[in-house]
């Protein structure tokens, strides 16, 4: 198991690195292939020549691609200095960069922004994870009822409206008209500062997120539940004189979790690296708002910090779903 | 219908919905207060609502967009120089009076304005005693020459304007103070500080504008000590009414009170609110939602409500009681580079003029309330704007296809001819404009095709001579709004042969016209900005006639204002709300 672990991790770091060269190529190099200048994106509306020279120099610009790279990977590991005129402005590992836009280094940047989207994404999993699968299993045993056929509509719905529509009705529907909720500020520090506000900042962002992904999940467990129940090992426990609900809890639901598990690791990892349109739509300050915010303003490091980020989100999220297929399903031995 | 194009479609529904939704509830806000306002457009007309000196209370901006920087040396968005009106004081302001009394420049940190002698070429300031950075120390000369200074340091602080540079630097090639090899590091010849109260600019040359660049952010005192270069626009020393007590980028920026700020030495800022908080929002329409149910008192970018909040606000007379339609002091147009055949006709340029269907492209840029419709290149409230000089018929408001075919005939190309449409992607008016300047010209057989390219590549896209050229952009859809109140900072990066960039340029027909050139020179000698005003009229003809560019709108924003607000105008040197004298009911 120590082994299997240890060989998975250092496949994450060989992944990271693959990504990193293929991420730090796009934002880097084929810039200078296609002959447009990053620099010029940082230097405003003036082109002062002084100016996009001192820009070039000081984001590492003016060096051989491969030496850019190479400074990039040293940062991450050791940290690095950026010039700042009078003196250096010294980026700590794990340095991604150098946020020209924001006068600062990246992580720094960063950091405060995981805690948001770890909130949202964290909240919004257990929310989906329970409503999806419950109502996937409730569907599944009552099969061509009303209450299936109603609770798939409604997961169909769910599948179907977009975030920037369920979210900013709820909004105005929860926030602006009815007035149950405050107006939608993440506080300062978050859950430790101010508990309250921070529920009230998160609640419509789960419930929207949530709802449109336990609308997938519920299908997936109806759907995976429905070929269990008609497995042959599934008519050999209910010969035995299995309560019905041993028979679900302990057979048929255990193996539905499998692929469950495996979906919700992708998603996990995925939104981890921010929920883009989640964030935006509430205007929350985690990774996906930044990076959208990146992206409109061409701050090249922020937008490879945030990649990288939720690069390894998704890798390591792959790495424990592996891990807890052994505890789900006894048949598998990690080797 | 695209795609694209019903995402935009249903986010407009729900945006109407949620808005519906708003105006008929209540809302979770403490700063609710009665929707009855003062009327529609009440604040453009001249007068101040809501007069108070009542002190106190928390005033709420909102943006979508951030600040691009608060060091005052790097700053360039024209709502962030109104931010930059709370913290950040010069020499000579804007005076924070409606009407056309904002326009002029009155003494900030001066005790008066300046003197001049030596036939216009040197201006002398007093500096008011009793200034204070909110550190406490005294600002001196040194302070505000040291402050200057650091806009020649370009290679660390680049972002802001540069004019400072072209008129003091006058050969030395000063490289800022951070290579400064003067002990003292105020190293800059054409500026001197004989004592702590004088400051001496020596001019090259007379400049009828230079007391303008006098009242730019970039010439805002900088305390040496405290100057970490790069760093410093996460932290910037305050010498206004308030102090910027936090700054999260993308997030918030919240201002509190200077405590070593004197009322008694200011009399254009009046400090009222007890803080001043500004938060950027992902989410414009959101941000609308807010503003309506009290929330937020204003969107400090100033560039208007999204289309649902302003189909709601003018169907609302409640609401449409808080809004104004103000002139931002920008020009939407199009322009036609001379280096792309056939536009280097001017019969080509005349025939385009006269195909387009102007009330079609102002209904394109979101209908009246966008903007008045554009007949000449310089906006009202520019010195030397005249909106009645219309050369070419614009504001009847329709084609005038026989015109148009008479000059495709004297251009050459009686069967029409092939062009391309530069437009920005990201701005979607610009592409409505551009798809109805299309639609005109099928009229005359001029096939256009529409290339769009990402806004944040304009210096190199449609800013590169070389690259408009080699792409063939026949015509280009942009927008404009001065830098300083003057027809020099509106039109001379526009219209002055030397202001040909090879990246960056903004001179986008390429015009290089002795006449035109000489005029800005003419101005640049006058002895004051009032005698220099008919000279750019003058420019402004010469470049019309010469059928260089199609203006659509004299721009508008439909703005909401909280009823809650008080000391609400319009300051006509930016178009915007004056955060100077802003000031919150409790």
């Amino acid at each position: 198991m120590l082994v299997y672990i240890l060989r998975r991790l250092l496949n994450v770091v060989i992944m990271l690195v693959v990504v990193s060269m293929v991420t730090f190529g796009i934002f880097f190099m084929v810039p200078k292939i296609t002959g447009s200048d990053p620099a010029l994106l940082y230097a405003g509306r003036t082109t002062d020549k002084v100016a996009i020279e001192g820009i070039r120099k000081k984001m590492g610009l003016d060096k051989p691609i491969t030496t850019q790279y190479g400074l990039f990977l040293k940062g991450v590991v050791a940290g690095r200095d950026y010039d700042a005129g009078p003196d250096t402005t010294h980026c700590p590992a794990p340095c991604f960069g150098y946020s020209f836009k924001n006068e600062q280094p990246v992580w720094q940047d960063l950091k405060d922004k995981v805690p948001v989207t770890l909130s949202l994404a964290s909240g919004a999993s257990i929310l989906w994870l329970l409503g999806g699968v419950a109502t996937g299993v409730i569907s599944a045993l009552r099969r061509r009822t009303l209450l299936d056929r109603a609770t798939m509509i409604t997961a169909l719905a769910g599948v179907s409206l977009p975030i920037y529509f369920t979210g900013l009705v709820s909004s105005a529907i929860f926030v602006y008209s009815l007035g149950w909720l405050d107006t939608i500020n993440y506080p300062d520090g978050g859950l430790a500062s101010d508990p309250g506000g921070w529920l009230n900042a998160m609640i419509l962002p789960w419930i929207t997120l949530a709802f449109l992904f336990a609308a997938t999940y519920a299908r997936l467990t109806r759907a995976t539940m429905l070929e269990i129940l008609g497995e042959d090992y599934i008519r050999t426990a209910r010969a035995k004189g299995l309560t019905e609900s041993v028979v679900i809890r302990k057979h048929a639901l255990r193996s539905t979790l499998t692929p469950i598990i495996t979906v919700f690791g992708l998603d996990l990892g995925a939104l981890l690296g921010g929920a883009v349109l989640t964030e935006t739509t509430f205007s929350l300050p985690g990774l996906g708002k930044a990076a959208v915010d990146a992206i409109s303003t061409g701050d090249l490091p922020v937008i490879m910090g945030v990649t990288m980020i939720a690069a390894f989100f998704v890798v390591m999220a792959n790495l424990v779903v592996d891990l807890l297929y052994a505890v789900v399903d006894p048949r598998v031995r990690l080797t | 219908m695209n795609s694209s194009r019903k995402a935009v479609a249903l986010a407009a529904v729900v945006a109407a919905l949620s808005l519906t939704a708003t105006a008929c509830g209540g809302g979770g806000s403490d700063n609710k207060t009665s929707t009855k306002g003062a009327g529609y457009d009440a604040a453009t007309t001249g007068k101040v609502l809501n007069a108070s000196t009542k002190k106190g209370g928390t005033l709420k901006l909102m943006s979508p967009q951030d600040v691009d920087f608060l060091d005052p040396a790097r700053s360039y968005y024209g709502f962030v120089w109104n931010i930059q009106r709370l913290y950040v004081r010069q020499l000579l302001t804007y005076d924070s009076k409606p009407g056309e009394a904002g326009t002029k420049l009155v003494p900030d940190l001066a005790e008066t304005l300046p003197v001049l002698s030596n036939g216009g070429k040197t201006y002398t300031f007093k500096i008011k005693k009793g200034v204070k950075f909110e550190d406490g120390t005294a600002i001196t000369s040194k302070d505000i020459k040291y402050g200057i200074e650091r806009v020649f340091a370009q290679d660390v602080l680049s972002g802001g304007p540069t004019y400072l540079i072209n008129v003091l630097d006058q050969g030395q090639k000063y490289p800022g103070p951070y290579k400064d090899k003067d002990p003292n590091k105020l190293g800059l010849k054409s500026v001197l500080t004989p004592d702590d109260q004088t400051i001496v600019f020596n001019l090259k040359q007379p400049n009828s504008d230079f007391s303008y660049l006098m009242a730019i952010s970039d010439s805002s005192p900088v305390p040496m000590a405290k100057d970490d270069g790069a760093k410093y626009t996460n932290h910037p020393v305050a010498t206004g009414p308030y102090k910027v007590a936090s700054f999260k980028p993308g997030k918030e920026t919240v201002f509190e009170r200077n405590p070593n700020w004197d009322p008694k030495t200011d009399k254009v800022h009046t400090g009222l609110p007890d803080k001043v908080t500004f938060t950027v929002t992902s989410n414009p329409d959101d941000m609308d939602q807010r503003l309506l149910s009290g929330d937020v008192d204003y969107a400090v970018d100033g560039t208007g409500v999204q289309q649902a909040a302003k189909i709601k606000i003018l169907q609302d007379p409640k609401y449409k009681a808080n809004a104004d339609d103000p002139f931002t002091g920008y020009i939407r147009y199009f322009a036609f580079p001379q280096t792309v055949a056939p536009f280097d006709n001017i019969e080509c340029r005349k025939a385009v003029i006269y195909a387009a269907d102007p009330k079609s492209l102002q209904t394109a840029r979101g209908g009246p309330s966008s903007g008045d419709l554009g007949a000449n290149m310089l906006p009202p409230g520019v010195p030397g704007s005249d909106k009645s000089y219309d050369p070419w018929g614009l504001t009847a408001g329709k084609p005038q296809l026989d015109k148009a075919r008479a000059a495709l005939k004297a251009c050459g190309k009686p069967n029409g001819f092939k062009t391309t449409i530069a437009v920005r992607s990201n701005k979607k008016p610009e592409v409505a404009t551009a798809e109805s300047l299309q639609a005109s010209l099928k009229a005359i057989n001029v096939d256009v095709q529409i290339a769009q390219y990402d806004g944040k590549n304009s210096s190199s896209e449609i800013g590169s001579p070389t690259n408009v050229k080699k792409k063939g952009y026949g015509i280009i859809v942009m927008g404009w709004g001065a830098d300083y109140n003057s027809g020099a900072g509106f039109l001379q990066p526009l219209v002055d042969g030397s202001f040909i960039l090879p990246n960056g340029n903004n001179n986008y027909t390429m015009l290089n016209d002795k006449t035109v050139n000489g005029l800005f020179a003419q101005a640049a000698a006058a002895k004051t900005p009032e005698e220099a005003a008919p000279i750019y009229g003058q420019v402004n003809k010469a470049i019309m006639e010469k059928a260089l560019y199609l203006p659509i709108n004299f721009d508008k924003a439909l703005v909401y204002r909280n009823p809650r607000l008080t000391n609400v105008f319009y300051n006509e040197s930016m178009g915007r709300l004056d955060l100077a004298v802003l000031g919150v009911a409790k």
